[in-house]
């Protein structure tokens, strides 16, 4: 079995399945949002706190974050891992992907980090 | 060796399959999303952060430069999204032989632009 250290999952089915679960709750929640302003064409300020006041609102806005990190992290592993070799730039190649991976982390970390302060400050 | 080989180098004859055109979309939409989400969330804490937030983000929502940017995050997101269903699809093996790949492309590219249309005018 082919596995990979920085990959999510350490493993190629692991990643697979996460992508799509992590794809439904996104795709769920981009629906739910869109619909909502959609609907709401007079949104207040009152309506729109209460709105992400409300502990519902909050899980389902921490999943879909948490759905982002792990699936930005799988897709630009992906793509990182396909682009970024030895093959297409030569032996430079590997520290430059390295260096891209971790930056890709970290900027994903304080996505993560930055959602939960909004969602817990409101 | 023969000197009559067949020559196919001219690029204006060659092309990408819209099944390739399509999957090159779904990765480069997915890599600004990355960066999409950035201004999701800056809208987000700007909005709840009090009524004079909300308000900003109204009012900087009513510049032209505001709405492309935003008609432009909402455009990565209606072709990512419609692209991964596209996935989930042929994952219950539906659209899985080269005719059915290239029907749910082309299937793919006409909902995107349906849905990018009308992100368009609910921005303006």
């Amino acid at each position: 079995m082919v596995t990979n250290v920085t990959s999510f999952g350490r493993s190629g089915l692991s990643d697979w399945l996460v992508q799509r679960v992590t794809a439904v709750i996104l795709a769920a929640y981009t629906i739910f949002i869109v619909a909502y302003l959609l609907f709401s064409p007079e949104l207040t300020y009152q309506q729109w706190a209460g709105l992400h006041q409300n502990i519902l609102m909050k899980v389902f806005s921490l999943a879909a974050i948490l759905s982002v990190a792990a699936h930005a992290w799988i897709g630009l592993w992906s793509v990182l891992t396909d682009y970024i070799t030895v093959r297409v730039l030569g032996p430079k190649a590997t520290p430059l992907r390295i260096v891209l991976q971790l930056g890709m982390i970290i900027v994903t970390l304080a996505y993560v980090v930055w959602a939960i302060d909004i969602l817990w400050g409101i | 060796m023969t000197t009559k080989r067949p020559v196919n180098l001219d690029i204006g004859t060659i092309h990408f399959p819209i099944t390739a055109i399509v999957s090159i979309l779904h990765r480069v939409s997915g890599v600004i999303l990355f960066a999409v989400v950035a201004v999701l969330l800056w809208m987000l804490d700007t909005s709840l952060s009090g009524p004079e937030g909300f308000a900003s983000i109204r009012d900087c929502l009513t510049s032209p430069v505001a709405k492309v940017v935003l008609w432009a995050c909402l455009a990565a997101l209606a072709y990512h999204m419609v692209a991964g269903i596209r996935h989930l699809i042929m994952d219950l093996g539906i659209g899985e032989s080269l005719e059915g790949g290239r029907l749910g492309a082309k299937l793919t590219m006409a909902f995107s632009i349906v849905l990018i249309l009308l992100a368009g005018v609910w921005v303006w």
